[in-house]
């Protein structure tokens, strides 16, 4: 399982996390991702970077379905903070509670935050 | 046990490396094993020669190297994130490799536990 908990620029983590995720998942490794906090960020639709000059990656998260990563988790706390949704993320996700969250991080054999 | 370290940022800035490096050889002085160190992220720094930390300062990139020679460890420096820093392999410290991220995968796989230090 890999975390995502920060905004998706400003530092390079997001984008580096991305990455190895999809390598991850082409060696056939059972891939679960986790959006909480800014991470949340990361997945929102209509993202402009033009201002500052840096790649848009956005649309990259799709690819997760072509690698079959469908495990996504987004907290629902993180989303209802920042005043957002399912609906404007770029991917469909399955929004979880903190606590339900936990749950599903105890039982990974290796977790993997960013 | 056997561990898998992953560092993931660079050495002075943050304390990733430091704690990464002291858990490692505690882990060593104990009778663990470690399978693999994967630097990725800035962590990739750590593999750089060209680092002149003050004399009186600790200078991790030969602290890893050192260790990593005392004990024979794997060190792996993520491809991709060190072609992105400037670090190649005429710039990397002995005992360094550079390989991909399936490197970090594996360690993930045949380790009991991945231990991640960053920021």
């Amino acid at each position: 399982m890999y975390v995502n908990r920060r905004a998706p620029y400003g530092t390079i983590y997001a984008l580096e996390c991305l990455e190895v995720v999809l390598v991850a998942a082409a060696f056939d490794q059972d891939v679960s991702v986790v959006f909480l906090d800014d991470g949340v960020c990361q997945l929102k639709k209509n993202q402009d970077t033009t201002g500052i000059g840096m790649k848009n990656f956005s649309k990259t998260y799709g690819a997760l379905d072509d690698y079959d990563v469908e495990k996504i988790y987004v907290e629902k706390e993180s989303l209802d903070a920042r005043g957002l949704t399912a609906d404007d993320l770029v991917i469909p996700v399955e929004v979880l509670p903190a606590d339900d969250l936990r749950e599903v991080m105890a039982q990974q054999d290796v977790v993997i935050s960013s | 046990m056997k561990f898998g370290i992953l560092v993931n940022e660079g050495p002075f800035t943050h304390q990733a490396s430091d704690s990464a490096y002291r858990f490692t050889a505690a882990a060593l002085a104990k009778g663990h094993e470690i399978y693999r160190v994967f630097f990725y992220n800035d962590g990739v720094y750590n593999g750089n020669k060209l680092l002149e930390p003050q004399s009186d300062d600790r200078n991790l990139v030969t602290l890893w190297s050192t260790l990593g020679k005392e004990h024979g460890i794997d060190l792996v420096v993520c491809v991709a994130a060190a072609l992105r820093r400037g670090i190649e392999d005429e710039i990397l410290q002995e005992g360094f490799r550079i390989s991909g991220l399936g490197q970090m995968v594996e360690a993930g796989i045949q380790a009991d536990r991945l231990v991640v230090f960053g920021d």
